[in-house]
């Protein structure tokens, strides 16, 4: 058996570490939210930058769970626009009357009944005719006297339509029928939809961006108001690995914390939201989750908390670096 | 474990003091005098590294400290249990736990335990442990900054003016730790210009007299 090249053996060799390393970090990563009370006592309490730490994840989490359900509601949106107006298609046949009309509707029921991919086709009546046009033209329309084309309801169930060959065999075989496959007005709808989850989820990205901004300020000022503890820690042997974990761990729990609330106070507004029926269109009063989505609102605290500890980290050993 | 090979230092275009040489090998006892603003305080932070020598070379335990990172100087300073002047407490932390500071950052704060007692005992200090530096009143908080700085048991000790507020009976205690912690292999150099305290000490160690005058580090005379 040939021996392995070099990289791939390293590469497998880092795999079957992998779960141990994994370990390894997952116990550095709850010690280091346990933390060690006595170290971190050294650091004083910082009363205006704790309130602020904690106001600003609070508020932000609060705004990121309507960002979250903004951008997940419009991508359910986008997708079932899409869906919907993919799976129908329209059939316009000239006004005609008497037998013509009949006939017409009877040989545009045949192409599309031996047509592959169409599951149905259903000629609306004169009432459901009548109900489409009533908001334009009002009530009690007498449709007989108006030459009012007659539509066909198309339901696709199959991948293999092809659109431009039913257009041809209907030129053909009934002249004057357009059919509508909604293609037209569906990609605008499909990418306006797609455009507001991408806005949603820069909004959250914003949002992060903007909760380590405000976090960085205040571990930085808690950083500039100790500068005499940090001295004294030094003067005693303290790495700056040492003092920063300080700072860190403090701001990153109450980041976390604040996120928490936040996110419940964000959840528990947007349960008490009116609920409406997306289908109708009532889409922004329909904003929300939906079943699992229920539990992506909770991933915010840790991504404010682990926002909180790259920032503050960042900042407090940079921080560290440049006082003497 | 700490030298200085021909150093200087300077500032704002003065030299403080300029080519001064001097070794603290493990047992030996040092008294450094001269006159206020000679440089004493700053010939002590050259030797911990919070300043960094103008000209020549200082050597914490082998390693030029010009050159060392701040992990480095961190891990030299755990070696090193200094006496400051103006004690640098955390004015927010029990004295207890001021004491505990070198062990708690070293992450040995588990050691601490039985080295406290026997600390504040002998500085006097066990009524004290629960109180706040800022309560203590001159000559406790020396006493509280040399518990501190013995608390790792360091190869150096480095006190600057350790016996200023204190009064008579309490540093011929303070000297006496001093004295046993050089008896355990310690080198100990202390800025004083307590003459009372260096004659004291003489009677019980060989301890060397350096004297900073002029820029210079001389031998002190015999008088001494």
């Amino acid at each position: 058996m040939r021996p392995l090249p070099v990289p791939v053996a390293r590469v497998l060799g880092l795999l079957a570490r992998a779960p141990a390393e994994g370990v390894r970090q997952g116990r550095r990563f709850v010690a280091f939210l346990a933390g060690d009370p006595q170290a971190d006592r050294a650091v004083p309490p910082t009363g205006f930058t704790a309130s602020l730490t904690l106001l600003t994840s609070g508020a932000m989490a609060f705004l990121a769970v309507f960002a979250l359900a903004l951008a997940l509601a419009t991508g359910r949106l986008a997708e079932r626009w899409g869906e919907e107006l993919a799976e129908s298609a329209t059939l316009r046949l000239p006004p005609a009357e008497g037998d013509a009309a009949a006939t017409q509707v009877a040989a545009a029921l045949r192409v599309l009944d031996q047509t592959p991919g169409v599951g149905e086709a259903r000629a609306l009546t004169a009432d459901e005719n009548r109900a489409l046009l009533e908001p334009w033209l009002g009530p009690d329309l007498p449709l007989e006297a108006l030459p009012v084309p007659q539509l066909v309801a198309v339901t696709l169930d199959g991948e293999d339509f092809d659109a431009e060959g039913l257009r041809a065999r209907l030129a053909a075989e009934v002249p004057g029928a357009v059919l509508d496959d909604h293609t037209a007005w569906r990609a605008p709808l499909v990418v306006a939809a797609g455009r507001m989850r991408a806005l949603g989820w820069l909004s959250l990205l914003l949002i992060a961006g903007s909760t380590g901004a405000m976090i960085t300020l205040a571990a930085q000022a808690a950083l500039a108001a100790n500068a005499q503890v940090i001295r004294v820690l030094r003067l005693v042997g303290a790495r700056d690995i040492t003092i920063a974990r300080a700072f860190v761990r403090r701001f990153t729990l109450r980041a976390g914390w604040g996120a928490a609330a936040g996110t419940l106070a964000g959840m528990l507004a947007i349960l008490l939201l009116p609920s409406a029926d997306e289908s109708s269109g009532g889409f922004l009063t329909g904003l929300g989750f939906q079943g699992a989505g229920w539990l992506a609102p909770l991933v915010i605290p840790v991504l404010a908390a682990g926002t909180a500890f790259a920032a503050t980290r960042a900042a407090a050993l940079r921080t560290l670096r440049t006082q003497s | 474990m700490i030298e200085l090979d021909g150093v200087g230092y300077g500032y704002g275009g003065r030299t403080l003091f300029s080519d001064l040489s001097m070794a603290l090998a493990p047992g030996s006892f040092h008294f450094l005098t001269g006159p206020s603003g000679a440089g004493k305080t700053t010939l002590l932070k050259l030797c911990y590294a919070e300043l960094t020598a103008t000209e020549g070379r200082v050597t914490l335990w082998g390693r030029d400290a010009a050159a060392m990172d701040r992990d480095a100087v961190a891990l030299a300073r755990r070696r090193i249990g200094v006496v400051h002047q103006d004690c640098q407490f955390l004015d927010h932390l029990p004295v207890s736990e001021n004491i505990l500071l070198p062990l708690t950052v070293a992450g040995r704060q588990d050691e601490g335990g039985q080295n406290l007692r026997e600390l504040l005992a002998w500085v006097g200090l066990t009524a004290q442990a629960g109180r706040l530096p800022p309560e203590l009143s001159g000559g406790e908080r020396q006493r509280a900054a040399l518990a501190r700085a013995v608390i790792t048991s360091p190869d150096v000790i480095l006190a600057d003016e350790p016996t200023g507020n204190i009064d008579w009976e309490m540093s011929q205690r303070l000297l006496t730790l001093l004295i046993e912690l050089n008896r355990m292999g310690k080198a100990v150099l202390i800025a004083t210009h307590d003459l009372n305290l260096i004659r004291a000490a003489k009677a019980h160690v060989a301890a060397r007299v350096l004297r900073l005058r002029d820029g210079r580090l001389l031998q002190a005379g015999a008088d001494l």
